[in-house]
């Protein structure tokens, strides 16, 4: 049972990047963008938990952890790009 | 019994995931895409977290609540990241709807 | 006091720093708990310059159940956020208000912040520059003033109770 609620969530987690990565085209503003390759990381992250499930490993885990820590800074970094013109003052 | 927790908790999470994106695909101005990542998203990982948490402290090999880890840096930092963009698209003057309700403005920023 | 207070200036900061340590080892074994230890005595020590005030709990009480209230409440608000997101774009209400805040302390006002980012179809955008005014922007607020109303009485008085008695 557990398989297959976990093959249907990657289903569904797959839509859900498909989704972000179609906002990230389209934009039309650039902070647009900066939300959906926000969301794709937070998307990417799901994925991986899913994948540690599936495949029965706890290694995504720290995969998972880093992608989260290097996420939010860039996420950071490109927004004080947009309001400052500058990343590090 | 406890299986069917673990499905019910991944495909939550799963669900709650998806229509995150789903907002930011479908909802129509900057203001409004924003809240869906910063929500949905949250509790879709958060749940999916914790049933790994689960499943990996059940496997007989001890305790595993590293996962944890994972769902508090998301909740401290999906916030402030949602600060800073909503922050950015004060600043660029994105476009928006709802001009009816914008009396709380920021001083500064003339509508539109 | 005032030595142990020199050496140990953060008491908060080190317990987190030792707990965080040990999720991230996934253990409990006497050698981690202890390198742990010294880490959270050490880092609070080399970064003192980051952290001039010392924070205080004054109701450790209340600070649980404002915590269990926002888990809560993130549990509503998603089920809200995904019925305004399925429903249609053309009926959602969005708009800016303004919260005049009382809270004074840094903490207590990032803490309000984050709360009301995560909580109903409400998101932070801006604090004003004298730290008075947060600006919010509300996904769907028939009634701007009921919404802020709300938010003062649910999350700001039991902030300001914790941290500002």
């Amino acid at each position: 049972m557990m398989a297959l609620a976990v093959t249907l969530a990657l289903a569904l987690v797959a839509a859900a990047i498909a989704l972000s990565f179609w906002r990230l085209l389209i934009g039309p503003s650039a902070p647009d963008r900066i939300l959906a390759l926000d969301t794709l990381y937070i998307n990417t992250i799901a994925l991986l938990i899913l994948l540690g499930l599936r495949l029965n490993s706890n290694l995504y885990f720290e995969a998972a952890l880093l992608i989260a820590v290097i996420g939010f800074v860039g996420t950071l970094a490109l927004c004080k790009y947009l309001l400052r013109g500058d990343i590090i003052e | 019994m406890l299986e069917a927790l673990l499905s019910l908790l991944i495909l939550a999470g799963a669900l709650f995931t998806f229509i995150g994106s789903l907002g930011l695909a479908r909802l129509p101005d900057f203001f409004t895409r924003l809240h869906a990542p910063t929500k949905a998203t949250t509790l879709g990982v958060g749940s999916l977290l914790i049933a790994s948490a689960i499943h990996f402290s059940t496997q007989g090999e001890g305790l595993s609540l590293h996962e944890v880890l994972v769902t508090l840096f998301l909740f401290i930092t999906a916030p402030v990241s949602g600060h800073l963009l909503g922050k950015t698209g004060l600043h660029l003057r994105l476009p928006r709807l709802g001009k009816q309700a914008d009396g709380g403005l920021p001083p500064g920023l003339p509508p539109g | 006091m005032r030595p142990i207070r020199r050496l140990l200036p953060h008491p908060w900061l080190t317990t987190v720093l030792t707990l965080v340590w040990l999720l991230l080892n996934n253990t409990l074994s006497p050698g981690h708990v202890l390198l742990g230890l010294v880490l959270g005595w050490l880092i609070p020590l080399l970064s003192l310059r980051f952290w001039p005030d010392t924070v205080h709990f004054h109701h450790p009480l209340a600070l649980l159940r404002f915590i269990g209230r926002v888990l809560w409440d993130i549990l509503v608000a998603n089920l809200n956020v995904a019925q305004l997101i399925l429903g249609k774009p053309e009926r959602l209400r969005p708009g800016f208000f303004a919260i005049p805040l009382d809270l004074e302390t840094e903490l207590a006002i990032s803490l309000l912040a984050n709360t009301v980012s995560l909580t109903p179809g409400t998101l932070s955008v801006e604090l004003s520059p004298d730290r008075r005014t947060l600006f919010v922007h509300g996904m769907d607020v028939p009634d701007p003033a009921a919404t802020c109303a709300e938010i003062k009485l649910r999350y700001e008085a039991p902030l300001k109770e914790v941290f500002e008695p």
